[in-house]
């Protein structure tokens, strides 16, 4: 494919004769020669190859194992030995984690470092979110945690601050839009690939690579002709319309959670347990929506919410509810050249309560993934819109459920009844994430949850201090 | 001094920036070549066919080896030679490697490895150890029994009586650096091998084997681990060797690294296992008898099975004095992955049933479980030394002679049988195999924790929480650690150093110990820094390596620093002995009034540099290297009858855990830890907190979100961090007071330390016991919560159920 062009700590490099998935992680160890960049799964759970990736929205980190070079092109990418001042002056993250034994077998360390320094140039604190998506298994994490709060009030060492500026010395020309080959296209507009992609349906459509990345790493696929969507910059944008909010396709995980912290806090809550910080960075809401996963935690809180989808092939665009885009497991309602252009939500929904179960808190997949969107008015349920992620092969609204609470007082016993509603809704499966019977149970347990939650009775573990 | 000294991790400056070398981070000469294992798809059968052709001609392979091009098929097992490199006739898990790929690159490789055609003819698979123990599928005869008084007895005589029995899950390693090995052919057919394992000599050894070679033709290099946790004590072995056939078939380096997936389908686990108990007590709880039996699912291979099976049988006690019990112990034989070593090899599996059974008798007499625990303790330790004993008779004679095959340094060997007599009952406490216990502090221990955990207060502060708030509960739960400190195979208590001075005076320190992220280099190095008074910046500390230390045991058991510090510290001494001689003779002067501190040394009114004595002793031609050895004293065992003192000593600890559940959901979370933990005196305190800290978290993890679960194929559906989920960052408890005992080891270790790496690890029973409390808070106290581990979500929520009677 054409010339990639991006900053590699500090200095200019320009790929050229690299297939369009070769990932960073096996460039930067097999053909740059640097192998602090670890890799610990190749599927990006572990963050040990966490890399950090600077372009005009700032700096991010990101999992290296499942990020396509294509993906880089006029960005900035800095790696744990660009982490390091350029006369080996370590910053102060590094530091810290060496007077506080962070480190103990030290491969997941380079990974901790790039997590640690970008949440240190962006002052954030929450330390725990942050390291979410890097993996210790010799610490307890205790240590490092000290080390992060250790290193917050040091001043960002200069080298960190250079790549912004820098970037203006890669030029992008020649390598985008109609100009580049078809194997490998790099739309700069939904317009540029609404062509694209009706010329070429068979295509694959590559924007954080987060599920995709997958298909080359763990499946051993051959993607082609593959559009790397990151260079969109029309389908990033999320617009206030009204009372409604109309969020582009390209919108990251990352941007929408800030984005729904003073709309939607508990779409946003649900949103800080999707993935880690470095997926989150990479995907985006249009993917976790066309993906069509049955235990994708976006589309239950946006069915609940009673999201529109704004589908687009060529120039022809149709709108549909959400819930109707899923027909059946690993099948939607798009046709070949269509892509997801937005989708729309409400800017109101006070009672939205989204709960997501999963074996781990942080950095899972849902077992069940429930959202809650009753509307009650002199005591008596007026709406009900209730998805559910992981009881069935789609997203899917529990259209009993709320059936059994439409019209009916808001009390106990109308719970009760609702909850015997699900067995109608849900015919769950057992697999390795949760058992039939656990799904059905929790997922009944949920709506009681969801009434005591309205309340105001304590019901999350996480609220609890000790 | 610098014992003690809570000195960094050496590697932590090579570690935050990247520099810290792994073995798959070594540059390899131009032409390396890649492999990669085709496996099977089925978990017993007949293999029929295997048409390779697909795979020979992919792009970038070179070659590809299966049992029709390897005659003489290599064995990678550690114990009774049943592990066939590549499947011959059958195979015995999903998983199990058929072919071997050699390819230009890793990723052709991999993706060669997946177009295999092969045939088998199923037979059926046993996968539980139901189906095991119906099949009499099994290592060894029948169980093994051991039994000290009359448990059937005790338990039919006793007033109050419970039983139950409970599944205990697995755990993947989850090591974050995969297994991965290279080989790099040498003049003569010789072979370097680097390899990420905690046994150098066992990889020297198999490849020997394989390779038809003396061992003294290999030589393998560990400069350090990603971490091992038991996980790299065997099941290296396989890519070791594979390297090292494709080395010498194709004259080139050659490098394997299994991709996450492929380690977690190919190697082993801990081993699962189900407890079935019975115990009679008294009104205090005091147990009168208990009986166990353990199921323990080993999988398709011995490997390290038996003593794995072993320890947990000598710790069914922990702390607790049991006059009389009986405890059976089945090793069943499945089609999954072959059970392996990891850190507490078999301690914690027999740890949580003990811990369970308390559990259980304080919920029968609705008693706070600390106070049956404590019921049940042994005898606090007497200042004077208790009855030992006799010194193991030299069990190097009784080896001579055996064929060379024989893997002298695994903890899978057969051991020679010491013989000793066992001391009267009377006189101090025994194990339940006869063990005499001297050392008991869990009294103070616990006492200690108790108060400074705030234990009793929080005790009723979470009764009333749990009184006010109908959906969340809370509970909380102190548990002890008793664990045995040296290998049950008495012959690997040894160990080597090699330690050069040179004339400038820098200090060139090897050992037969690996680093794995434990912090043993640094405590060694501050071990030999000690000797010589000098800074420890002043060794330079060196890969493991089996041509300067031969004859190394694995790096396990917790024993690392217990052996290889003394054993270093034998050689500075020989060095520094030697050099005081020198100067005593020089200065005529009694040589032990030569003071070797804070980098100088004092003799007769002088104090010189000592690197100035160093070229002194250099020009007087003294020989400034010396080796050091050490073999732990006083250990015996034998473990057919079931008695001996396999232990030279106990590590101890407690923890306490609070936690939170959720009564709709079975979501839970800790709250808070307060450990007190028994390093003896430190050598590093800095670096003790850290494997307490981690040990705990691993622990937790192991009994609560850690859950490995397989098809009723026999596929392993956890087989990647998306589904196989270890504690991440917010799993650790947010308030985490660890603390370390700090009194001296009573046994003369090196400087009066303790082992650290295992015995934390069994601190995270209390989380499963908390939650058990918590769950036991939704009930009326009529239903025994009957937990079973990994306590997730799922288990904890089906057992609130049970306690509503839903």
């Amino acid at each position: 494919m054409s010339e990639i062009a991006f900053l590699l700590n500090g200095t200019p490099v320009r790929v050229a004769g690299e297939s369009p998935t070769r990932t960073l992680l096996d460039w930067l160890r097999d053909v740059r020669g640097l192998r602090g960049t670890k890799e610990g799964c190749n599927e990006g759970d572990c963050g040990a190859c966490t890399v950090m990736v600077t372009d005009q929205d700032g700096s991010k980190a990101l999992n290296a194992c499942i990020l396509f070079l294509p993906q880089l092109h006029g960005k900035a990418v800095r790696t744990v030995e660009g982490i390091s001042g350029p006369d080996g002056a370590l910053h102060p993250v590094q530091q810290a984690m060496i007077d506080h034994h962070g480190s103990q077998c030290g491969f997941c360390t380079p990974g901790f470092v790039v997590s640690m320094a970008v949440a240190h140039s962006d002052g954030r604190t929450d330390h725990d979110d942050v390291l979410a998506g890097n993996l210790c298994r010799c610490t307890g994490y205790a240590p490092i945690i000290r080390a992060a709060q250790a290193a917050e009030a040091a001043p960002v060492p200069r080298w960190m601050t250079t790549d912004a500026f820098s970037l203006a010395q890669i030029s992008s020309a020649g390598s985008g839009g109609a100009d580049a080959p078809t194997n490998a296209f790099r739309p700069r507009s939904a317009d540029e690939l609404a062509a694209w992609y009706v010329q070429n349906p068979n295509g694959t459509l590559i924007a954080g690579a987060t599920d995709v990345g997958l298909w080359v790493t763990k499946q051993l696929r051959d993607l082609s002709p593959v559009a790397f969507l990151t260079g969109m910059r029309d389908l990033q944008q999320i617009d206030r319309q009204g009372d409604a909010l109309r969020i582009g396709a390209g919108v990251t995980i990352s941007a929408l959670w800030h984005a729904m912290q003073p709309l939607h806090p508990s779409f946003a809550e649900l949103l800080r347990r999707y993935a880690s910080v470095q997926v989150r960075n990479a995907a985006t809401i249009g993917g976790n929506i066309a993906n069509g996963s049955p235990i994708g935690d976006g589309p239950p809180a946006l069915i609940a919410l009673g999201a529109t989808l704004h589908l687009r092939r060529g120039d022809v665009r149709r709108d549909l509810a959400l819930e109707d885009f899923f027909l059946d497991y690993r099948k939607q309602d798009r046709q070949p050249g269509e892509f997801v252009e937005a989708v729309t939500i409400p800017t109101d929904a006070p009672n939205l309560r989204c709960y997501k179960l999963s074996k781990r808190f942080d950095q899972d997949i849902s077992a069940v993934c429930g959202c809650f969107n009753v509307t009650v008015a002199n005591g008596v349920v007026t709406a009900a819109r209730i998805a559910f992620g992981g009881m069935a092969g789609i997203p899917k609204r529990a259209t009993a459920v709320e059936a059994a609470l439409l019209g009916q007082p808001w009390t106990e016993d109308t719970i009760a009844t609702a909850t015997r509603a699900f067995a109608q809704d849900f015919t769950p499966m057992s697999d390795m994430r949760a058992s039939a019977a656990y799904r059905l149970a929790s997922a009944e347990n949920l709506v009681t949850r969801y009434f005591h939650d309205l309340n105001g009775t304590p019901v999350s573990v996480l609220e609890v201090q000790a | 001094m610098t014992f003690g000294k809570p000195l960094p991790h050496d590697s932590g400056p090579l570690h935050v920036t990247g520099q810290a070398r792994y073995v798959d981070d070594v540059p390899v000469p131009a032409g390396a070549l890649h492999l990669a294992f085709g496996t099977s798809t089925i978990a017993h059968g007949d293999v029929l066919t295997m048409d390779l052709s697909a795979v020979r001609n992919a792009p970038g392979v070179v070659a590809v080896m299966s049992r029709d091009d390897l005659t003489d098929m290599p064995d990678c097992s550690p114990s009774a030679h049943d592990e066939p490199l590549l499947a011959v006739d059958r195979v015995y898990y999903i998983g199990m490697p058929l072919f071997v790929v050699i390819a230009t690159s890793h990723l052709a490789a991999r993706k060669a490895a997946r177009l295999g055609k092969v045939t088998y003819r199923a037979l059926p698979a046993l996968l539980t150890v139901d189906a095991a123990l119906a099949a009499n599928s099994r290592f060894e005869a029948g169980p093994v029994i051991w039994a000290k008084g009359d448990a059937a007895a005790g338990i039919a005589g006793a007033p109050h009586s419970v039983e139950g029995s409970f599944e205990v899950g697995g755990q993947e390693h989850f090591y974050l650096e995969g297994q991965v090995a290279a080989a790099l052919p040498q003049e003569g057919g010789d072979m370097v091998i680097l390899s990420s394992t905690q046994h150098p000599t066992e990889i020297q050894h198999k490849v020997a084997h394989a390779l038809h070679l003396p061992m003294n033709a290999v030589r393998v290099e560990v400069r350090r681990m990603g971490g091992g946790f038991g996980g790299k004590e065997s099941q290296g072995n396989a890519l070791a060797i594979a390297c090292a056939l494709a080395a010498r078939m194709t004259g080139k380096p050659c490098k394997m690294r299994y991709d996450r997936d492929d380690d977690m389908m190919i190697t082993g686990k801990r081993h699962d296992l189900r407890i079935t108990y019975r115990a009679g007590f008294d009104d205090q709880g005091r147990l009168t008898g208990v009986e166990f039996t353990h199921l323990f699912r080993c999988g398709w291979a011995q490997d390290l099975s038996l003593p794995v099976a072993d320890r947990a049988m000598l710790h069914a006690d922990n702390c607790y004095h049991l006059p009389a019990i009986r405890i059976e112990s089945h090793r069943l034989k499945t089609h999954t992955q072959s059970a392996t070593a990891f850190r507490g090899f078999g301690g914690p599996q027999g740890m949580v049933g003990i811990e369970r059974v308390m559990d259980h008798v304080a919920f029968a007499l609705r008693a706070d479980p600390l106070a049956v625990r404590r019921a049940n303790f042994y005898r606090a330790m007497r200042d004077a030394p208790g009855v030992s004993p006799p010194d193991p008779q030299d069990a190097s004679a009784k080896m001579k002679g055996r064929p060379e095959t024989v893997d002298l340094t695994s903890r899978g060997a057969q051991g020679s049988t010491g013989s000793h007599q066992l001391p009267p009952d009377d006189a101090v406490q025994t194990t339940p195999y006869h063990m005499p216990v001297e050392d008991f502090i869990g009294h103070d221990l616990v006492a200690e924790l108790v108060r400074t955990s705030d234990y009793t207060a929080r005790r009723a502060a979470v009764a009333d929480w749990n009184a006010r708030n109908p959906i969340l509960k809370r509970g909380l739960a102190l548990t002890p650690v008793k664990f045995g400190i040296s290998f049950t195979l008495t012959h690997l208590n040894q160990a080597g150093a090699l330690v050069h001075v040179y004339q400038d005076g820098s200090i060139h320190l090897n050992h037969g110990g690996t680093e794995m992220g434990q912090g043993l280099f640094q405590k060694v190095a501050q071990v030999a820094a000690g000797v010589f008074g000098v800074d420890p910046a002043v060794v330079k500390i060196t890969a493991t390596d089996t041509g300067k230390v031969p004859n190394t045991s694995a790096t396990a058991a917790s024993s690392g620093s217990d052996l290889n510090g003394m054993a270093a510290r034998a050689a500075a001494e020989t060095i520094r002995d030697r050099m005081a001689a020198f100067l005593g003779e020089r200065y005529q002067t009694d040589a032990a009034s030569v003071v070797f501190a804070d980098g100088r040394v004092k003799v007769g009114g002088e104090s010189l540099p000592f690197e100035t004595v160093v070229a002194m002793a250099y020009q007087a031609r003294v020989s400034l290297s010396s080796t050091g050895f050490y073999a732990t004293p006083k250990i015996v065992w034998d473990r057919v009858k079931g008695t001996g003192r396999p232990f030279f000593y106990f590590a101890y600890g407690a923890a306490v855990t609070e936690v939170v559940i959720d009564t709709l959901t079975g979501e839970n979370r800790i709250l808070r830890t307060d450990i007190l933990h028994d390093t003896g005196t430190s050598l590093n305190a800095a670096l003790d907190i850290g494997q307490i800290e981690g040990a705990y978290v691993q622990g937790a993890g192991w009994l609560t979100t850690e859950e490995l679960v397989w098809t009723d194929k026999g596929h392993l559906a956890t087989h990647a961090p998306s589904t196989y989920k270890i504690p991440a960052c917010s799993d650790r408890p947010r308030v985490f007071n660890v603390a370390l005992w700090g009194r001296g080891n009573r046994e003369d270790t090196v400087g009066r330390s303790k082992a650290v790496g295992e015995p934390p690890f069994m601190l995270g029973i209390s989380a499963l016991y908390a939650l058990s409390d918590a769950i036991a808070a939704c009930g009326e106290g009529s239903v025994y919560p009957a937990l079973d581990a990994p306590a997730t979500a799922e288990r904890v929520l089906m057992a609130v159920r049970r306690q509503r009677h839903v």
